[in-house]
């Protein structure tokens, strides 16, 4: 079992097989965590560039722990986000990398399709750690393997993803994730951040959380951005928070396994209380840990690829 | 100078013709037409099995020149237009700067008599710099020669000034070329809004951001009396409003391209920027419907908003690249290939969509090989099916059909007795 | 394809009795005595012995797991990563004397990578290496000091050690190519 492509993308082209390589290949990688040498040699002498056309701290230091825990030489590339109009266009900036001989680019871009124009131009492989509103699969599977580590198994679990599910690459992996491995998966935001068609992608749109809480056995809670009142989407955080917002009182008749979830960073007092973020069924700091680990896995899985780029 | 066009199957709809003649061009007329034409020492194209029809005309094409010459210029995009069977295009006025006076009409019509090899006839802006705010000397660019005026690309927002240039324009008794787009809703979008681009997560545009403006300058004309052309339709909606209007007789002609009937926002898949397109591609139900309106005569006009793109502006990231696909020499084997074939419309009147029924909607004098008509002519083989390459006479090669195995190609192409293209030369 | 069994069942459970008493015969402090087995026969292996020796002594011996494909030196030359398997090392190796358990010698890289994988656990006082067969042919300076069985192989020889613990039966083959 290997992965067929040089590059991840998007959940949307993984099969179940190959999800399910990626997160039973992520426990002896969170194993090396309890250790006092958590580094291991297996990509000693690649290089991975991190390639950041948005600001991020978390999921790029994700990136750059789990490949300096895997040996791998780590190069940090911040572009902003004016610059990408008047400079360097992506294609110019591959060819660049591909003259430094980058074994892996992990890209961050506001737009969506910007990993798939990459991984076209270079040999490297490509991650995608999000593009614009399309996906985000690392955090898809980082979500998939916490979800798996408490409950054994993924399949028949009922997940709701709750936000601004327009926008969101993070809705977008784990609605591609959750229906490959056999969970139920439900939706539930404002009307006007709810996208068209999206129950073809066999999800349940839902406008109330508290309708379908008692049946839930994860809560997934996505950022909510400020911007989005100005284009008219929803009239005020304030009132995004008295519908939308989970707190203790929401979730009244949930399960008592519920797993709360949410990808960071966190709005305290808007999309989630502190209550609930604080609370212990709150997974959010074990998110953290386990996107390290998933993200060596996939490093280390497309390894392989790496080590037939012919330079 | 003479030429003789000896063997072919003739089909001029205008006429009702579909038969093998023989045709006689002098003086860059059409002289005589007649089962046996002996020959007498003119010049002599054998056209036996093969279909020659008028010249295609193509009332929405964008040159680039003046300002993108990297694109396109007047000298390639009439090239590019011959290498389809085109003898006339019409020029869209989105160049910089725009074409919003008489002298960026000039200088169009002098530039394509110097350098073009086949008509050129420029469209004038409705407002000026396309701004949408203020008219533009529709009059003055009516005498130097227009044959239509559009702010393509820019609808034209303001209700009460598309009123005014309808009104405006009756005394000219030229059309308004129509691009339907309600900006508001259309807003940051790059493809069709709908399954697939929920799932890519790009910004949608809706088809009610051009229905409702169809429906807008449709009432608007039935307010003026004046002329409206809607260009490029691509909705299911957009059909049924036009052909609702058709039956209260009024004034209104479209047009739509080959990608709409051709391709569905599937071919976006892969943030393909070829399909990136204004108005987006839409679903298969859509093209249904679009083929259907062929069919039944509601869309008037085939057009091919030919749009160069550099391949440095296309291979940007999707919501980047521009919007736009080349398609002058893609047209004819799109139209043998997914109408003709396909039993959509018969070949005649397929001709008919790209000769005559544009020469109407702009009151141009040609689309038709009556004896005394200009000798615009193309020679079709509609039988051999190729795989398009990249290999276009067009400066610029963004083109979703890239690939495909279509049906039909032009063996010459005569322009005002001239033959400007012949065995793809 | 030549097959020879080249030890059954019983010249298994004798080869392990015998390094169980060599291992014992050594004079470790029986306290500070640790196995590790190879994924996958070595861990089998080192169940066996940790046993025997209890037996011998009534004293219970640690059995950890090792996984050495992190620290394998051909990941430039396999484009299908090799499975990562558990890697479990229970106890504190700091001053312990480890017997490093495998099934086959052979060019000494696997024992190599191990010696790696143990040494990022901390620093154990003494290792030392049991193997069931030692078949020659080394790359690199490594020897065995414990030995079930050695025999003399080509290159292209294939040894298969198949374990009751996931085969039907204790045996070692040796598969010969022809030519």
């Amino acid at each position: 079992m290997e992965l067929k492509s040089k590059d991840l993308l998007g959940l949307e082209y993984l099969s179940r097989k190959e999800i399910q390589l990626i997160l039973d290949t992520t426990i002896p990688f969170k194993n090396l965590f309890t250790r006092s040498v958590k580094k291991v040699p297996p990509l000693r002498g690649k290089t991975v560039v991190i390639l950041f056309y948005e600001p991020s701290t978390r999921t790029r230091a994700s990136f750059e722990l789990a490949a300096k825990r895997l040996n791998a030489d780590t190069l940090n590339i911040t572009v902003s986000s004016s610059s990408v109009v008047k400079g360097e266009s992506l294609i110019d900036t591959g060819k660049t990398l591909e003259a430094m001989k980058a074994d892996f680019v992990v890209i961050r871009h506001g737009m969506a399709g910007a990993a798939h124009l990459l991984a076209r131009t270079v040999k490297a492989s490509v991650i995608n750690a999000g593009d614009g509103s399309h996906e985000h699969p690392t955090q898809g599977l980082l979500d998939m393997f916490t979800m798996r580590e408490k409950f054994g198994s993924i399949s028949g679990l009922k997940v709701a993803i709750v936000g601004d599910i327009l926008h969101s690459r993070v809705a977008r992996s784990n609605i591609w994730g959750l229906n490959k491995m056999g969970a139920k998966v439900y939706v539930v935001g404002p009307s006007t951040l709810i996208p068209k068609f999206i129950e073809d992608l066999n999800v349940t749109v839902c406008y109330n959380l508290k309708e379908i809480i008692g049946e839930l056995d994860v809560v997934n809670i996505l950022r909510i951005q400020k911007e989005r009142t100005v284009e008219s989407l929803f009239p005020s955080l304030h009132e995004y928070h008295k519908i939308f917002g989970v707190t203790e009182e929401m979730l009244g008749k949930s399960k008592k396994s519920l797993l709360i979830m949410h990808p960071g960073p966190m709005n305290r007092g808007i999309e989630i209380s502190s209550v609930v973020a604080d609370s212990e069924r709150s997974v959010i700091t074990e998110q953290v840990t386990n996107g390290i680990a998933v993200r060596m896995s996939i490093l280390y899985l497309l390894g392989g690829k790496a080590s037939e780029i012919n330079y | 100078m003479k030429l003789i066009i000896k063997g072919g199957r003739v089909i001029d709809p205008a006429n009702g013709t579909d038969k093998k003649l023989d045709i006689l061009v002098e003086n860059g007329k059409v002289v005589k037409k007649s089962s046996n034409i002996d020959l007498n020492g003119e010049k002599v194209i054998d056209a036996a099995n093969l279909i020659v029809t008028p010249g295609f005309i193509d009332m929405h094409t964008h040159l680039r020149e003046p300002g993108r010459e990297d694109k396109e210029t007047i000298a390639s995009g009439t090239r590019s237009a011959a290498r389809g069977g085109f003898t006339t295009i019409c020029c869209m006025p989105n160049t910089q700067p725009p074409v919003d006076s008489i002298a960026g009409v000039k200088f169009i019509l002098v530039t394509a008599a110097q350098e073009g090899i086949i008509n050129v006839f420029p469209v004038g802006c409705i407002t000026k710099g396309r701004e949408g705010k203020e008219l533009a000397e529709i009059g003055k660019m009516n005498n130097a020669g227009i044959v239509g005026i559009s702010d393509d690309g820019s609808p034209v927002m303001n209700a009460q000034i598309m009123r005014h240039a309808l009104e405006y324009t009756k005394m000219f008794d030229i059309p308004v070329l129509a691009h339907c787009e309600d900006l508001n809703l259309s807003a940051g979008g790059v493809m069709n809004e709908g399954f697939m681009s929920t799932v890519l997560g790009l910004k949608g545009i809706p088809r009610q951001a051009e229905e409702t403006m169809v429906s807008r300058d449709i009432e608007l004309t039935e307010l003026t009396g004046g002329k409206i052309h809607i260009q490029h339709i691509t909705t299911l909606n957009s059909v049924e409003i036009i052909r609702q209007a058709k039956r209260k007789k009024i004034k209104v002609s479209c047009e739509t391209c080959p990608q709409y009937f051709s391709l569905s926002d599937e071919a976006v898949r892969g943030y393909n920027t070829s399909a990136k397109v204004n108005p987006p591609l839409r679903t298969d139900k859509d093209i249904k419907a679009i083929k259907k309106g062929i069919a039944d005569g509601t869309i008037d006009c085939i057009a091919s908003d030919h749009a160069p793109h550099t391949d440095v502006e296309k291979a940007q990231e999707f919501d980047a690249a521009p919007f736009g696909t080349i398609g002058l020499e893609t047209m004819f084997p799109l139209i043998m290939t997914n109408l003709v074939d396909k039993k959509v419309l018969t070949l005649s009147r397929a001709i008919a969509k790209i000769t005559i029924n544009p020469a109407r909607v702009l009151g141009l004098n040609k689309g038709t090989l009556s004896k005394g008509a200009d000798a615009d002519i193309a020679i079709i083989n509609p039988k051999p099916v190729s795989t398009v390459t990249g290999d276009f006479v067009s400066l610029s090669k963004n083109s979703p059909f890239i690939g495909m195995k279509l049906k039909g190609s032009i063996v010459a192409t005569i322009a005002g007795g001239k033959v400007v293209m012949q065995d793809g030369r | 394809m030549k097959k020879n069994i080249i030890m059954n069942e019983k010249e298994i459970y004798r080869a392990i009795k015998r390094m169980s008493h060599e291992i014992v015969e050594k004079n470790y402090a029986m306290k500070n005595l640790v196995m590790i087995g190879i994924q996958t026969e070595g861990v089998f292996l080192a169940r066996r012995i940790a046993k025997e020796i209890e037996n011998i002594e009534g004293k219970k011996i640690p059995v950890g797991v090792l996984d050495i494909t992190f620290y394998r030196d051909d990941a430039d030359s396999i484009a299908n990563q090799p499975k990562v398997r558990e890697t479990n090392i229970p106890f504190n190796i700091k001053n312990k004397v480890i017997v490093l358990v495998d099934d086959v010698l052979f060019a000494g890289r696997t024992v190599r990578a191990a010696l790696d994988g143990i040494m990022d656990f901390g620093r154990p006082k003494i290792i030392r290496l049991a193997v069931l067969v030692d078949r020659g042919l080394r790359e690199l300076p490594i020897r065995p000091d414990f030995v079930g069985k050695k025999i003399t192989t080509t290159p292209k020889d294939r040894i298969v050690v198949e374990l009751k613990e996931t085969k039907k039966n204790d045996r070692v083959i040796l598969q010969v190519k022809p030519g």
